[in-house]
């Protein structure tokens, strides 16, 4: 079992590399029963998209 | 003056009066300073970049019809010209001599997010971001991802922005910076962390603890 530090860890590597399947079953399987991760998941997502707006919000920069 | 000059004055103000929105301009012009100065050292260098980039788009000035268009396009330039900069800069600050800074980084902060189990501490646990206010879109929410931003270690913030804002792909930052693959995954891995944790703490989860 995945540990919540190895999960992170995936979730950042994710935006910048494509995971393998091993690792994305991994993840999946964690992800599952983990809200946290989850949640870190997403915010990951989010903080992505963040930083696109960054230099296309009116208020940004 | 002749119903002929009106008209024809007309046709070139509607692409140009982005241009003569001085205001706008002005306000168009800090924001790109502003970015090219947080990743760039060299002050002098990042307003050059800066006026480059603003020649260009008055130079291609019957392209944009509306203020957003513009902006995106002179961003892009900017954007490119940020990463020319970048890779000249590679033989000054080599990343491997940049400090990791104060607070808590590398295996201090790994140890205070997880436990020995290598899962989350209870109090470090994700919480659900609600927006505050009207959204993120906000100069507020700006302020505060700025902030966030500035605390980190200048080697995390420097990858991130290169990652994130300059969009530079993996290969392509490990060989401007010299840094091997796992030193920069790790990195970003950290600069994510402490991001994550900042806006949580100073903009998602403010309105609770306050």
């Amino acid at each position: 079992m995945m540990s919540c530090h190895q999960a992170t860890q995936l979730l950042s590597e994710k935006l910048d590399r494509p995971l393998n399947t091993k690792e994305k079953v991994a993840l999946g399987v964690h992800t599952t029963i983990c809200p946290p991760c989850r949640r870190f998941s997403q915010q990951m997502e989010e903080l992505r998209s963040i930083s696109k707006r960054y230099t296309q919000d009116p208020d940004a920069t | 003056m002749t119903n002929a000059n009106l008209s024809s004055e007309a046709g070139y103000s509607h692409a140009a009066g982005i241009f003569l929105n001085a205001e706008f301009m002005n306000d168009l012009r800090l924001q790109m300073i502003k970015f090219a100065r947080v990743q760039v050292r060299d002050e002098q260098l990042a307003e050059d970049a800066v006026q480059e980039a603003m020649l260009s788009a008055y130079q291609n000035i019957e392209r944009f019809s509306r203020q957003a268009a513009l902006k995106t396009w002179v961003f892009s330039i900017l954007k490119n010209k940020l990463i020319d900069l970048l890779r000249k800069e590679k033989r000054h600050t080599a990343a491997s001599q940049l400090e990791d800074g104060p607070n808590i980084n590398g295996e201090e902060l790994i140890e205070k997010l997880f436990n020995e189990h290598g899962h989350w501490q209870k109090n470090e646990r994700p919480q659900k971001w609600d927006n505050p206010d009207h959204g993120v879109e906000n100069a507020h929410f700006w302020r505060v991802f700025d902030a966030c931003l500035n605390a980190l270690p200048e080697k995390y913030s420097r990858f991130f922005m290169m990652r994130e804002f300059l969009e530079m792909d993996t290969a392509e930052i490990c060989h401007n910076e010299e840094v091997s693959v796992s030193n920069l995954n790790v990195t970003l891995y950290r600069a994510r962390l402490r991001l994550r944790e900042c806006l949580e703490d100073s903009w998602y989860q403010k309105e609770k603890s306050s």
